[in-house]
């Protein structure tokens, strides 16, 4: 596949040299000379120095046969334009953009960018997740589907230990997925299927009903 | 009518002066509140600390009701940015924004953006004037 990639930054740097090795024909454009330079010492003249915004530069770099565009710059408006300019002008047709701020993933989506990486949401989370008090960890995100994947810790005490998954308050469209206990298999639970306390809780949910899943079993 | 400008640089802060005196309610949008020393001192309208690009920042700018949205900051992607925004999540009846470089009109056209782009104004209005004096 011809991928192109926007931003040579950390995150561009490794994505590229990750696509390489699996085989990939890759460009990269950067605007810093410096930066540009650095990674075609370090990889081979794969980097084209230029702005990922601008038609022209695009044009030359032969987006309209790329099969994929990834502009994971610092910046959210720039990464919306660049990814704007190569699906509307140069018809790519799978453009993926990185996002710092979590408040514009739904405006990207709204603006018809196929698929956005939150950066800041996904180190979050990764974060939450070793935090000992913290009962709610999402795992995953089905972004077309409006569906999300969670981990949910059953403390001590909670009104959930001891009932059946069908006793649960649980909210519509919520599906318990896997339980796993210490020292156990994991287990495919059934609405007969209790709950005890520390148990590991994978679960499907909508974003809307995450937190009323939440507060049946871990209230 | 109502009008947004995001961006009180010196065209920005000039355009709010002049359509407030015009008698429209203008809010000024600038993510610094220094650059609100431009506006003139009979300014009417409101000025406003705040990111253009947040869409919580633009509903306290009155955006939802706003019949013009105008960008103007110094940020070609800013502007492309916000007015979608404007068009698309607030539906603004008319947007406009300046770009500064002139390639970009590709795009903005694809978008259904309204641009216009002073590189391109000033570079024929200097030639003329070089013309006509030479």
């Amino acid at each position: 596949m011809y991928i192109m990639v926007i931003g040579g930054g950390q995150l561009g740097y490794y994505l590229a040299r990750g696509l390489l090795d699996e085989g990939h024909e890759v460009l990269l454009i950067e605007k810093d000379a410096k930066t540009c330079e650095k990674i075609s010492q370090d990889m081979g003249g794969i980097c084209l120095r230029g702005d990922g915004c601008e038609t022209v530069t695009l044009e030359k770099s032969g987006t309209a046969r790329a099969d994929m565009f990834i502009a994971v710059t610092g910046d959210d408006e720039d990464n919306l334009i660049a990814c704007q300019v190569a699906k509307h002008k140069f018809k790519v047709p799978h453009t993926i953009a990185r996002v710092r701020n979590p408040k514009n993933e739904s405006l990207f989506k709204k603006l018809g960018i196929n698929v956005t990486v939150s950066s800041t949401r996904i180190i979050l989370e990764h974060i939450e997740r070793e935090v000992p008090s913290h009962r709610m960890a999402h795992l995953l995100t089905i972004q077309d589907k409006g569906l999300e994947i969670v981990e949910i810790r059953v403390p001590e005490g909670s009104r959930a230990v001891g009932k059946k998954v069908n006793e649960l308050p649980l909210p519509e469209g919520s599906i318990l997925s896997l339980i796993i206990r210490a020292g156990k298999k994991p287990l495919v639970p059934n609405s007969s299927t209790a709950i005890e306390a520390q148990d590991q809780i994978i679960a499907v949910a909508s974003p809307e009903s995450e937190e009323a899943l939440r507060t049946a079993l871990v209230g | 009518m109502n009008i947004v400008i995001m961006g009180c640089g010196r065209v920005g802060a000039r355009l709010a002066g002049l359509l407030d005196k015009d008698g429209h309610k203008v809010t000024v949008l600038d993510w610094d509140a220094y650059s609100f020393r431009r506006l003139p001192p009979e300014f009417g309208g409101q000025a406003l600390l705040g990111n253009g690009l947040d869409e919580d920042a633009l509903k306290r700018a009155g955006i939802e009701e706003a019949d013009i949205f105008v960008a103007l900051t110094q940020g070609d992607n800013r502007n492309i940015m916000s007015t979608q925004i404007a068009k698309h999540i607030f539906n603004v009846p008319r947007v406009v924004c300046r770009i500064y470089d002139p390639l970009r009109r590709d795009l903005y056209e694809t978008l259904g953006l309204e641009a216009i782009s002073p590189t391109t104004i000033f570079a024929d209005i200097f030639k003329k004037k070089l013309e006509s004096t030479g």
